[in-house]
């Protein structure tokens, strides 16, 4: 079995703010194996990003409160001080963003920035951070990196910025790199190739990637596991056969069907999801993707756990609909308008 | 970048020439400001008039009159209507009062102004914060003349708390302890209201940087948060400071600090261009515009160029 290295259990996250105590995680539990992708999907504000920042300290300020664990290597996160964290970040775990234009510092040099966070961890002079630099740009597919590395961010392309971005989050060699939406301001066409670059590179570095997307077409090549987030909590967990083929939550089948598809009769218009997802402040009673949910049960005001009710295990969701019933009715809602209109 | 300069140069001297038409014009077209009138005085007959106006050439056109002055103030043949001294001259009597006024002030200003907003950014909402804030809007908010009346009131009049010297200017070469004496409370006097200002604008730009993507980079990256603020947060707060420094410096050396200069009865540019506006006295006043007006277009090529070299998208074309 390959090095866990990462355990969360039960990591909640508020935020108070004038309006009142925002919820943005509430009991998210999952692990994370050297090797492994995790991809983590869900709208904006189902937590996924807030997850993902806490894992990196990234959320800590005097109006945010964490309960629960992450485990890294055994270390507890939640509990070490500032400066402790600042040694994993960067260094154990590299992080890099949606949008790689604001993203890097636009007065520094790819270089300059690059071998900063060498050296933020290794003692090496300025010229070795450099050399390194070099090379890492290489291996994300920079060509004549030689030249380049004294380049200002405005004179890459969008995705050469992701590039140097990933070369950067990787410069330490971190056990974890975490990718949060790192392809959603990129041309389609240059999307797949940094999704590309990043199953590569986590073998190159021997690491373990959290990919994070509100776009499950994104992850269908690379991910091995699949969480789909919302309203701040896991509404389903599989694997990346189970999440696609048998997905047991109906928030997980409205995500499926707006992926728009070529291996399927075309829809008159791909599904959308009706309504907004719930205000994190004053959440719904029970299950929190009721409102917005065609098959609502009257049992559904209660909340339904986060459990196994299928044959294959580790395949966690939170519903009380009948899996067989599931079975039946999900491709109207994957399948879109099509369903609909034959 | 040369053919820059070169734009900029023609640029700036076409605004120095609208400049002193400007000011030219201004001055005969106010009521009463014929000069020849003035210098004429109260009993003068029309016969005196038309020959003091023979004399300053003020019986030429306008445009002649105009380019005469103008010649004979590049020439440093240009003489006070109202004391026959030389304009040139006397503007460079002032100059070390007040370089020495402006360059200490500045530099006083420029330091305090960047420590107390990074210390208020940084310490944003707590205690420090607010009473920086206070602080710095009671700083804006105080009239130059008074706060230097009321800092010689205390500080230079021969009271209890006098320590300083009633002003006056000692040349830096001639003794360097009293100049700097001299110069104590007229530094301060000119900077508080910069201070305050400078402090104001820095902290907001901070609060604005911290919130960019490339700090959050900057974080995830493992820096620590001094290095964050120094290199990433302050770097690029400072661009708009620079602009401020850069026209606020430039003003002042240019003969702007006219109310410090004269509360501390330094003999400067400003206390020159003070004189001048009472005696109603034209050739003094179109030297010390014109000596002010080049120091803005010079400053603000001057800080063109610094955020060419702070910021690396900008490119001088």
């Amino acid at each position: 079995m390959a090095e866990k290295l990462l355990d969360v259990s039960d990591l909640k996250v508020r935020f108070a703010t004038e309006d009142g105590i925002v919820r943005a995680v509430d009991g998210v539990s999952f692990e994370l194996e050297r090797g492994k992708v995790l991809g983590i999907v869900g709208e904006s504000g189902s937590g996924k990003s807030v997850t993902a920042m806490t894992l990196m300290g990234l959320t800590r300020g005097v109006n945010a409160r964490f309960e629960g664990e992450i485990l890294y290597k055994g270390t507890n996160l939640l509990e070490i001080s500032d400066r402790d964290m600042q040694n994993y970040r960067g260094n154990e775990l590299g992080m890099i963003f949606q949008d790689p234009m604001t993203s890097l510092n636009p007065v520094y040099r790819i270089g300059e920035q690059i071998a900063e966070a060498i050296r933020a961890h290794d003692d090496v002079d300025k010229r070795r951070a450099r050399a390194r630099a070099i090379e890492l740009l290489r291996q994300v597919g920079i060509p004549n990196p030689d030249s380049r590395v004294d380049d200002f961010p405005h004179q890459f392309s969008g995705g050469m910025r992701q590039r140097a971005m990933i070369a950067m989050a990787l410069s330490c060699n971190p056990s974890i790199l975490i990718a949060d939406e790192p392809t959603t301001a990129l041309d389609v066409t240059i999307q797949a190739q940094i999704v590309e670059l990043i199953g590569r590179l986590k073998d190159d570095f021997d690491s373990a990637v959290i990919f994070i997307t509100h776009d499950l077409g994104v992850i269908a090549d690379i991910a091995d596991e699949i969480m789909v987030m919302y309203a701040g909590r896991i509404v389903e967990h599989g694997t990346k056969r189970d999440v696609f083929y048998d997905p047991q939550m109906p928030y997980t089948w409205g995500l499926l069907g707006s992926i728009p598809r070529l291996d399927r009769p075309r829809p008159e218009r791909l599904h959308t999801i009706e309504g907004m997802p719930p205000s994190l402040i004053n959440l719904p009673e029970g299950c929190k993707f009721r409102p917005r949910c065609p098959h609502v049960l009257e049992k559904c005001t209660e909340e339904p756990g986060l459990e196994n009710r299928v044959d294959t295990p580790g395949h966690l969701d939170r519903c009380w609909l009948d899996v067989g019933f599931k079975r039946g009715h999900r491709d109207e809602t994957i399948a879109g308008g099509s369903a609909e209109a034959a | 970048m040369g053919a820059f300069l070169v734009r900029r140069v023609i640029g700036m001297i076409l605004v120095l020439i609208a400049v002193s038409f400007i000011v030219y014009l201004i001055f005969v077209k106010i009521p009463g400001g014929n000069p020849a009138d003035r210098i004429a005085g109260r009993t003068a007959t029309q016969a005196n008039i038309v020959a003091i106006e023979h004399k300053l050439g003020l019986n030429h056109p306008f445009v002649v009159q105009w380019y005469d002055m103008v010649k004979a103030l590049l020439s440093g043949t240009l003489i006070s209507y109202y004391d026959g001294t030389n304009v040139v001259g006397q503007i460079k009597e002032g100059l070390p009062a007040t370089f020495s006024l402006c360059i200490g002030a500045g530099i006083i200003w420029l330091f305090f102004g960047i420590l107390v907003g990074t210390i208020s950014a940084a310490t944003a909402g707590r205690f420090s914060d607010r009473t920086i804030t206070a602080l710095a809007l009671v700083g804006i908010s105080l009239p130059v003349a008074w706060l230097g009346l009321i800092l010689r009131y205390i500080f230079a009049e021969g009271g209890a708390t006098s320590v300083f010297p009633d002003g006056g200017y000692v040349p830096l070469t001639q003794n360097p302890v009293q100049w700097l004496f001299h110069l104590l409370l007229p530094w301060l006097t000119l900077a508080v209201l910069f201070i305050g200002f400078y402090g104001r604008v820095l902290r907001s730009n901070i609060l604005d940087t911290i919130n960019e993507d490339f700090v959050r980079t900057a974080k995830a990256k493992g820096l620590s948060p001094r290095r964050i603020m120094v290199k990433h947060v302050l770097r690029a707060s400072l661009i708009p400071i620079v602009t401020l420094f850069g026209l606020d410096f430039a003003s002042v050396l240019g003969g702007g600090a006219i109310i410090t200069e004269t509360v501390y009865t330094l003999h400067g540019v400003g206390y020159y261009a003070y004189q001048s506006i009472e005696a109603q006295d034209l050739p003094p006043l179109m030297g010390v515009t014109l000596y002010g007006a080049a120091f803005i277009v010079v400053f603000s090529t001057l800080v063109d160029v610094a955020y060419a070299y702070l910021d690396p998208r900008i490119r001088l074309s």
